[in-house]
């Protein structure tokens, strides 16, 4: 039974599962955005989460336990300053997986792996969203504004407004009743013409 | 060890083989381009995933 037993073994000794990890961790500090099997990309966020989160603490001792993994100092240094700086006040979840379909050859299930904060399309998207959600929110609350003004403005005139509406239904009123009469009286016109011939 | 007695005949192992179906994948249409797609993967056509942009793809 394996109950309770986390992770993936993906294949691998424990040695090269580390080395797997170590090495998807460092291309995924320095590009940002990788592409892997999904089992893989899962199993790297927990790999790679923590490491983060430890970054957040720039001291030596961090520095060193951080370093263990990220062999690369070029991507070590950068992940201490800007990819730092970026992730900001972040709790956790510094990582987005997205499913992509299978790949050609042997149909494994392949997955894209990215740092939230450093995927420009969706940040500048979501930016034009909120930005757009604030300028219909303004646009409604000056609605709002608009349409009480106006509703003050109709109860003064309501009154009014109900004694020319009774006026107007009974000039209609009158109005049908005269163009029944024309009509009557077009019909036995005719008729009476049909006669005469 | 027990053994198979017999060879089995192309005619029962093809009968056993009629079982053996390929099921169409379900697909629906991706919200952003139309194009099909398979549910909770990103579109391979426009790289939209859940209303938003996750790639630009090559083409």
């Amino acid at each position: 039974m394996r109950h309770g037993v986390k992770g993936r073994k993906l294949n691998r000794t424990a040695s090269h599962r580390v080395a797997t990890f170590r090495n998807l961790a460092t291309a995924l500090l320095r590009y940002k955005k990788i592409k892997t099997t999904t089992a893989k990309a899962k199993e790297l966020r927990v790999f790679v989460e923590p490491l983060i989160t430890k970054a957040k603490d720039d001291s030596v001792a961090s520095r060193r336990l951080v370093a263990r993994h990220i062999k690369d100092k070029e991507v070590l240094k950068e992940l201490f300053t800007e990819i730092i700086e970026k992730v900001g006040d972040r709790a956790g979840g510094y990582t987005r997986v997205v499913k992509l379909g299978r790949r050609y050859g042997d149909a494994a299930e392949m997955s894209l792996i990215e740092l939230v904060d450093f995927n420009d399309i969706i940040n500048t998207e979501m930016k034009a969203k909120s930005a757009e959600k604030k300028a219909k929110k303004e646009a409604k609350v000056a609605a709002e504004e608009a349409k009480a003004a106006a509703e003050v403005d109709e109860i003064e005139d309501a009154q009014v407004v109900e004694e020319t509406t009774e006026q107007v239904v009974e000039e209609t009123t009158e109005a049908s009743e005269v163009k029944a009469e024309e009509t009557k009286t077009d019909e036995t016109d005719e008729a009476e013409e049909e006669k005469k011939n | 060890m027990a053994h198979p007695k017999r060879k089995i005949s192309k005619s029962r192992r093809d009968k056993r083989r009629t079982h053996y179906k390929d099921k169409a994948p379900t697909l629906s249409k991706c919200a952003n381009c139309g194009d099909l797609k398979l549910s909770h993967r990103a579109c391979p056509a426009c790289g939209y995933y859940a209303g938003r942009s996750m790639f630009v793809p090559e083409s």
